[in-house]
């Protein structure tokens, strides 16, 4: 009986090994023949774009750019295999690998969303001249000068200090109803690295917070990874140990959300709204909205036009955004502050680095040297103040403000 | 029918085997690999819905498509060996070094800090040697302070090489923060300071170092006094005292090698590959080499089978993400359901299954 078992089993067995042979000869033989650049040359438009992530839609930064690329490759009709994407990209050679691949697969757009895949990038796009290279936050672009090879970012400085003004606002309210005192009003800032993105980014959200809320500090400190859950959410616990009444972060993960919706601390979020798990301390998020600069891009390869070679979007254009209010937890009036606050940034009678509005060890500033042009020593190299306001994102899009201002503690140089 | 049940006795009893024939092994183990796939496609059609053929072909694809994606997958291949090549003679010795991933990481820090402050300084050729002797070194250091310990003072070598691995990390941190003056935490490659490539790919001088070293490693452990002491101390260290062996001699000197190799792992990457260094770097394979490096029972022969396995997997999965847009993670599922299998199948090797005959009515067998 058993012999009788075994026999049927294994026969069994064998019939779906012979097809897995059958199915790996098929797989073998299709493989080499077809699909090399169908996207490319299907229809009427010749557009196939590979997309590079640093990492996958568990990070808050490269979810924000695969919504954005889905809907702009979705806006612009592309079809399924007219876009790839390729997610958990580390910022080394495996970047010029997966970007030397997509040009093998027939794509003619390549974008890259993180820093650290520039200089690899960059390297592919000299040995392929005939394919366009677009890299999100890179720096290099404006002095390489390749006609293949762009960079982009936006001003989320002027987003920052939207999201600010809500913080402040917040603290306002706190302060009217006595939970806290007017020299308590202490915001944490859970940075990454201590890089001029971090640094022109929690300065804006500062001034923003300040604007509104007379008596605002802030201590910022920072993880040394663009990506880490357990030492984010450890860096907004140590903060809000350290007396500070509200939490923003930039950095990529959950992580000091999290932290606040178990204290039940008010957070300022980026790259999208925490809303969903975060209901009770989710204020607001400023964001980029990549979708405009992705149907641009795609619309310049479909039209044969050139690309901008340093790309900057703005809060006119629809690139800076901030998600939806959490109305159940920001302060009164808020939405009409933000509506006066926006008609002001976008006629340029405000400006979010106004030199009026801040001091650097007591002193109002009149000329700063930037490390706008990128050197191994970071040299500064052009001024960027003129005109009473720091000109931020104008030089090149990625952010260059990199100073400590008056106001604002670094913890790991001071505390 | 009552009686009779009380009588039963159960279906089947397991009998440990004396010996099996190689090819016999073999074959259970290359059914084991076959079942496994087979299983990961009924998974894929069960769960996403995706067809099982294209799932095999995404996976050929991904690994075998383009010439490129097979000289990257030899790429892969040779780091994930190099780093279970060293982790090999430790284990062998049932030392239990799980800091292959710091002792890397620091043969690749090494390296770059040779480039980042040597770097243009000195002459290529000893440029070249500095960054060797640097690599190799300080992961030979990094191996052989928990190695020290344990020949001294027999604490855990488990825990402390695995604590090696976070210091490893924060100390590439801290390099990478004093270094990179513009904060972005990202030291930009310095190519031109990377070691010299020849042959058919930029990958060929990785793939033909690793290649030499595997068969020194296979002569080494099999035809060298080293490597019978090894052999002696891992199956039993009363046994080696016995017969003259200086244990904590050969556990210094093994855990040497295997920091020097892991160093060598390290140099490659950077060195050879990355020409910069990040905490991702290793990127966990320090831990897959001591899978690979136990599944080929530390043979270095068998270990180029395993990490082809290994790294096959890897790029095919990767394939699999991409071409049907689903997490990654499919990858480590999918690793992880071959692992099973194959050490599953070790049950069928080492014992067999007897069913028993039911002694009433009438007997078919």
């Amino acid at each position: 009986m058993s012999k009788k078992i075994l026999s049927v089993v294994l026969a069994l067995v064998l019939c779906i090994l012979s097809l897995f042979a059958v199915s790996c000869g098929n797989g073998k033989t299709g493989g080499d023949g077809t699909g090399e650049g169908t996207g490319a040359q299907q229809g009427g438009n010749k557009v196939k774009v590979g997309f590079i992530f640093l990492h996958d839609q568990n990070s808050t930064y490269d979810k924000n750019f695969m919504d954005a690329a889905e809907a702009a490759c979705k806006a612009a009709g592309l079809s399924e295999d007219q876009y790839i994407f390729r997610v958990n990209v580390p910022e080394g050679n495996e970047c010029k690998v997966a970007a030397e691949d997509l040009v093998d697969q027939g794509c003619n757009l390549i974008f890259a969303d993180s820093f650290g895949h520039e200089e690899f990038i960059l390297a592919v796009a000299k040995e392929h001249p005939e394919v366009q290279f677009c890299h999100a936050t890179g720096t290099m672009a404006h002095t390489e000068k390749l006609a293949n090879f762009h960079n982009a970012f936006a001003s989320i400085y002027e987003g920052r200090y939207l999201a600010g003004v809500v913080a402040g606002m917040k603290l306002n309210e706190m302060i009217e109803d006595g939970t806290i005192k007017a020299d308590e009003a202490k915001i944490g800032y859970v940075g990454a690295w201590p890089y001029a993105e971090v640094i022109s980014g929690f300065t804006s959200f500062f001034l923003g917070a300040r604007s509104v809320c007379a008596s605002a500090t802030m201590e910022v400190n920072f993880t040394s990874s663009w990506f880490d859950v357990n030492a984010e959410r450890d860096m907004a616990n140590a903060l809000m140990d350290h007396g500070c009444k509200l939490i923003s972060q930039h950095a990529d993960s959950m992580g000091a959300p999290s932290a606040c919706e178990e204290r039940g601390v008010p957070n300022v979020s980026y790259n999208g709204s925490t809303l969903e798990s975060c209901p009770n301390t989710f204020l607001v998020s400023s964001r980029i909205d990549w979708q405009p600069y992705f149907e641009y891009i795609i619309g310049a390869m479909k039209n044969g036009t050139a690309i901008d070679t340093d790309w900057t979007g703005t809060l006119k254009n629809g690139s800076v955004k901030l998600t939806e209010l959490n109305t159940s937890a920001v302060a009164e009036g808020t939405a009409a502050k933000l509506e006066e606050v926006r008609t002001a940034l976008e006629n340029g009678s405000l400006h979010v680095f106004d030199t009026s509005k801040f001091t650097v060890g007591g002193q109002t500033l009149t000329e700063y040297m930037a490390d706008v042009d990128t050197d191994a020593a970071f040299t500064p190299d052009t001024n960027v103040i003129s005109d009473g306001y720091f000109h931020e994102s104008e030089k090149r899009s990625a952010p260059y403000f990199d100073i400590i201002i008056d106001g604002i503690t670094r913890l790991d140089q001071n505390g | 029918m009552k009686a009779k049940e009380s009588k039963r006795e159960p279906l089947f009893h397991i009998v440990r085997r004396d010996h099996m024939p190689t090819w016999n092994r073999m074959l259970i183990r290359v059914l084991a690999v076959l079942a496994a796939l087979i299983f990961c496609g009924i998974l894929m059609v069960a769960i996403f819905h995706i067809d099982p053929f294209r799932f095999y072909r995404s996976m050929l694809d991904g690994a075998f498509k383009t010439p490129r994606r097979r000289w990257y997958l030899l790429q892969s291949m040779s780091i994930l060996l190099c780093i279970s090549l060293a982790v090999t003679p430790a284990f062998k010795m049932r030392f239990w070094n799980i800091g292959a991933e710091g002792q890397t990481m620091v043969g690749g820090l090494a390296t770059a800090a040779v480039m980042f402050y040597l770097g243009g300084k000195i002459p290529t050729p000893l440029l070249f040697v500095a960054m060797i002797a640097a690599a190799i070194l300080s992961a030979m250091i990094w191996a052989l302070i928990p190695a020290v310990f344990k020949a001294r003072w027999n604490t855990n070598e488990t825990l402390f090489t695995l604590m090696m691995n976070y210091v490893a990390i924060q100390l590439v941190t801290f390099c990478i923060g004093n270094w990179v003056k513009s904060g972005s935490g990202i030291l930009a490659p310095m190519s031109k300071y990377g070691l010299p490539k020849f042959g058919p790919s930029d990958y060929f001088p990785n793939i033909l170092t690793v290649a030499v070293l595997t068969v020194l490693m296979f002569v080494y452990l099999r035809y060298s006094k080293h490597g019978y002491e090894i052999s002696v101390v891992g199956e039993s260290e009363n046994t080696a005292r016995y017969i003259g062996i200086n244990v904590k001699k050969v556990i210094l000197r093994t855990m040497a090698l295997s920091g020097a190799l892991c160093g060598i792992a390290g140099l490659l990457l950077v060195g050879g590959t990355n020409y910069t260094v990040s905490t991702s770097i290793v990127d966990n394979q320090g831990f897959t080499a001591i899978m690979v490096s136990w599944l080929a029972k530390f043979n270095p022969i068998f270990m180029i089978l395993t990490s082809f396995l290994v790294a096959f997997l890897q790029a095919g999965t990767k394939q699999v993400s991409t071409d049907f847009r689903i997490n990654e993670s499919i990858s480590d599922i999918v690793t992880a359901i071959l692992l099973f299998f194959i050490i599953g199948c070790e049950f069928f090797i080492q014992y067999k299954i007897l069913f028993n005959h039911r002694q009433k009515g009438s007997e078919q067998a």
